[in-house]
């Protein structure tokens, strides 16, 4: 018995517009809506509908027994809702369908998870809140942004209530290990991890449509055979793929969706099931822990978090951006929090990279752009924006801790108010209670059983009169 | 090789370049490189090239001694050579205005007679190729392709020219004919021509109409810094620094850095700009700046040389090149050797081999000033283009040039 577990990741980060430093403090709209709109349907219509039409006919073909996961951040969503309202529609459809799982991740497709714990926290809430918005079901496994895993992070995972997690099987982590079991994390026992089969998810991600590869053409046979031929004791297999890759990166002429349309009948065939990550961790036990010590990721050869946080431009716009974390969850203001979320995408760290001058040119091909100096010099524009107002909210002067006991002061009071309006609404009710109680026998004098206090009194007389 | 400037009495890129290629192509073994230049001082560095100069050389016969010699010109040019160079005369230049020595005066600059000049420097390379046995001859730049040509008639031996510089370039697209026909002859006699970088490779084919085929681009390099000048003390001021370094002419773009300095200074008073150099548009652009009213804070502190260059560099934060044209453009690297983060027009030449610089269109005085402001006001960028581009300009090495150069002869020569 073997099992593929597919997840599909669906992103798009709000991409900045050309923001000189002369709009700071004038302008407060960052984003490029046109490049982002043409960059979304572009990409909707090309890849993700016709990947998640196919999906769910291939749900449909096989009488549910195809099942899948997709992980979609709530960015991504916000962009869907407002331009290609339609993927949304398909996405529902295949959530209707039982058969499809959403994972949790988190909202902005951010770092949290290395910077700001509390954030972290926060936004996988949040992101699972728009899930069960949206299609009415609740994540139960997470996958981090860009499959980022650590020890450290483990518990926080954990905590969320989370039975799963899906990370990279990084090969410095795993060694002689095969990313093909369910394993548990050191630091939080009741976690289990998936391990991305990275060669067979890169198979199809990135080398389909390779003609220098050596084994293109690649086939729904011939891969279900690799998948067939791993050891009997292998059980579960994850793919994590970007749908983008449907379509996108490798054209639908390239006749990738076929492909993926042909996996079930050859996987039957020879006898593989689909299971979602869920129930690959329900189904199967875990048959080691797994220690993570320093951080990994999906990212280039390294597998480590160095394409966000490689260079000294990243460290300081991270740093410079997470300084302020606590200010704006603080702060009531829908926009300020907004722009928060969208400033935490990963990709806009991602673009600021200098590895690509050294090796592969993988950062400059997602970039809008030229060069990461340029990317670095936008972002702290729109930042150092962006500083200001939250600063216009809680001055600088006022550190955090300050701000925070102030806060909870008010806090406080709005806490006290409340009891004490709920104080105020139980003595009114008793007092009515007693009125219609004592109203028939009683006599012109009724003593006021309780000595509620005056001010209180007042309030139930002018709601009698009301009344 | 013929040349016009070599070290250390040097006007402009040509000389810096001609110099690092020579000592590159030495550094790669086995050749013997005999470098003409009009006018010597005596102080070159001769170790890994014979210098001589054209104003030593006789084209009218003298009678004089070998203690005349001795003392008139000893310290310029080996007397030996004098007398070898005396016998290959091949014509009669007794009608120019020639010394005691049968030898033509130069200015070995850019005087108003340069045409002439060129043509003395042309008459004076038949004798020098008719005395000085060699493989190949290398012209530097449309002043000595004639001269390259005449020795090239005399000799036989294959023709390389050096295109450091077009006049398109230098004119922003209105040649000056006389030039532009010296260079096309050059290029067309040439066996094979090198330029500094892609955008002049494909000035030479586009507008001079040359075989692809027979262009190559070696791009330039650099020398590295002396520990001397690498630690000059310079006093900085409070404010950052942003400098421009170069000849003050149309073809360098200062109008452009008056305007970013102007745009960055209405929302950063924490900032002073230096435009270094002299030239014919220094006035308007002293003009500008007071129109701009950014006076108290744009410095014209008028032509550098030597030391003073790198005293310049030190104090600054920012370097700043924003060329319509620059065939190569050398002060970018030089800065980066400094620690200085560049910024560098799209349009110059060395943007095609450098990565740890901000890169803009040089008309885009809005990019420029953003990229100015972000230098100067987050420190993270300024560490990252410093660092990176010290450990980047380090690899840029003449020897590496050289090698390329001498691949080229071989071509040529068909070894």
């Amino acid at each position: 018995m073997k099992a593929i577990n597919f997840i599909f990741e669906i992103h798009q980060p709000f991409r900045l517009k050309r923001y000189r430093f002369f709009d700071i403090g004038n302008d407060h709209y960052y984003y490029d809506l046109f490049l982002n709109e043409d960059i979304v349907s572009r990409i909707a219509h090309q890849s993700y509908i016709p990947a998640a039409q196919t999906l769910l006919r291939m749900i449909e073909e096989t009488k549910g027994k195809f099942r899948c996961a997709i992980a979609v951040t709530g960015v991504a969503l916000e962009q869907f809702e407002q331009y290609v309202p339609e993927f949304i529609d398909v996405l529902r459809k295949l959530a209707d369908t039982g058969k499809v799982e959403f994972l949790a991740t988190t909202y902005a497709h951010s770092l949290a998870s290395l910077t700001d714990p509390e954030e972290f926290r926060a936004q996988v809430k949040e992101h699972s809140q728009k899930i069960h918005d949206l299609f009415g079901l609740t994540p139960t496994t997470f996958r981090n942004t860009q499959l980022i895993y650590s020890d450290d992070i483990a518990p926080q995972i954990q905590a969320l209530g989370f039975k799963g997690c899906i990370t990279e099987g990084a090969k410095h982590i795993l060694g002689w290990k095969s990313p093909n079991y369910v394993y548990n994390a050191i630091s939080a026992p009741k976690l289990k991890l998936l391990l991305k089969n990275s060669k067979l998810s890169d198979d199809i991600a990135f080398r389909f449509s390779d003609t220098s590869w050596n084994e293109y053409p690649l086939t729904a046979d011939k891969y279900i055979d690799w998948i067939a031929s791993t050891p009997i004791e292998e059980q579960i297999i994850n793919l994590s793929i970007n749908l983008e890759a449907f379509g996108g990166l490798h054209l639908a002429s390239s006749g990738i969706l076929q492909f993926l349309e042909a996996l079930p009948r050859f996987a039957a065939e020879r006898g593989i099931d689909f299971w979602t990550p869920t129930e690959a961790i329900t189904k199967l036990k875990p048959v080691d822990t797994l220690n993570v010590v320093h951080t990994i990721s999906d990212a280039d050869e390294a597998r480590d978090t160095s394409a966000w946080m490689g260079n000294d431009l990243q460290h300081e716009a991270i740093e410079k951006l997470y300084s302020v974390g606590e200010r704006v969850r603080l702060s009531q203001d829908r926009s300020l929090k907004q722009d928060w979320l969208y400033l935490q995408a990963s990709d806009h760290f991602y673009y600021m990279s200098t590895k690509h001058f050294a090796d592969g040119e993988v950062h400059s091909h997602f970039s809008p752009y030229e060069t990461p100096f340029q990317a670095f010099t936008n972002y702290m524009n729109v930042l150092a924006d962006f500083l200001v107002r939250v600063d216009e909210q809680f001055p600088e002067s006022v550190d955090n801790e300050e701000l925070n006991a102030l806060l909870k002061t008010i806090r406080n009071q709005a806490r006290e108010i409340e009891t004490l309006t709920r104080e105020r609404d139980t003595y009114r009710q008793n007092l009515e209670q007693y009125n219609i109680e004592h109203k028939p026998k009683a006599g012109p004098a009724v003593p006021p059983a309780e000595p509620a206090p005056a001010p209180k009194k007042r309030a139930c007389r002018t709601k009698k009169s009301k009344e | 090789m013929f040349g016009w400037e070599f070290p250390p009495h040097i006007l402009g890129g040509l000389g810096t370049a001609s110099y690092g290629l020579t000592q590159g192509m030495h550094q790669c073994g086995n050749m013997d490189i005999t470098f003409v230049i009009p006018r010597p001082h005596g102080d070159e560095d001769k170790s890994f090239a014979n210098i001589i100069g054209t104003s030593q050389v006789p084209v009218a016969w003298r009678d004089v001694s070998r203690d005349y010699v001795e003392q008139r010109i000893g310290r310029l040019i080996d007397p030996e050579l004098y007398f070898r160079l005396r016998n290959n005369i091949y014509a009669d230049f007794n009608y120019m205005r020639t010394n005691d020595l049968g030898c033509i005066e130069f200015s070995g600059r850019y005087p108003d007679n340069l045409l002439e000049e060129i043509n003395n420097y042309s008459i004076t390379a038949g004798v020098i190729a008719r005395t000085i046995d060699c493989d190949i001859i290398h012209s530097h730049d449309w002043l000595t392709y004639p001269a390259g040509i005449h020795a090239k008639q005399v000799t036989g031996k294959p023709l390389v020219i050096h295109v450091h510089a077009t006049d398109y370039d230098r004119s922003r697209g209105n040649v000056n004919p006389t030039v532009f026909s010296i260079e096309r002859d050059g290029m067309l006699q040439a066996d094979h021509i090198i330029t500094v970088s892609n955008l002049t490779r494909r000035t030479v084919i586009e507008r001079y109409g040359i075989d692809p085929n027979k262009v190559t681009t070696v791009h330039n390099a650099v020398i590295p810094l002396s520990q001397e000048l690498l630690d000059v003390e310079v006093e900085k001021p409070k404010e950052k620094v942003v400098t421009f370094l170069g000849r003050i002419t149309m073809q360098k773009g200062p109008e452009y850095f008056v305007e970013a300095a102007a745009k960055v200074l209405k929302n950063n008073r924490n900032v002073r700009f230096v435009m270094a150099g002299s030239g014919d548009m220094m006035d308007k652009m002293i003009r500008l700046a007071a129109q701009r009213d950014i006076a108290d804070r744009f410095h014209f502190p008028g032509f550098q040389k030597g030391k003073q260059v790198y005293e310049m560099l030190k104090a600054s934060d920012v370097y700043i090149m924003p060329s319509v044209s620059e065939p190569f453009g050398i002060s970018p690297l030089e800065a980066m050797q400094m620690g200085v983060p560049s910024i560098i027009s799209k349009q110059s030449g060395c943007a095609e081999i450098l990565n740890n610089v901000i890169k803009t269109d040089y008309w885009d005085i809005d990019a420029m000033a953003d990229a100015i402001n972000a230098i100067i006001s987050y420190p993270a960028l300024y560490n990252q283009l410093r660092q990176d581009g010290l450990d980047e300009v380090a690899q840029i090495t003449w020897d590496k040039a050289g090698q390329k150069v001498i691949d080229i002869y071989n071509k040529v020569l068909n070894r």
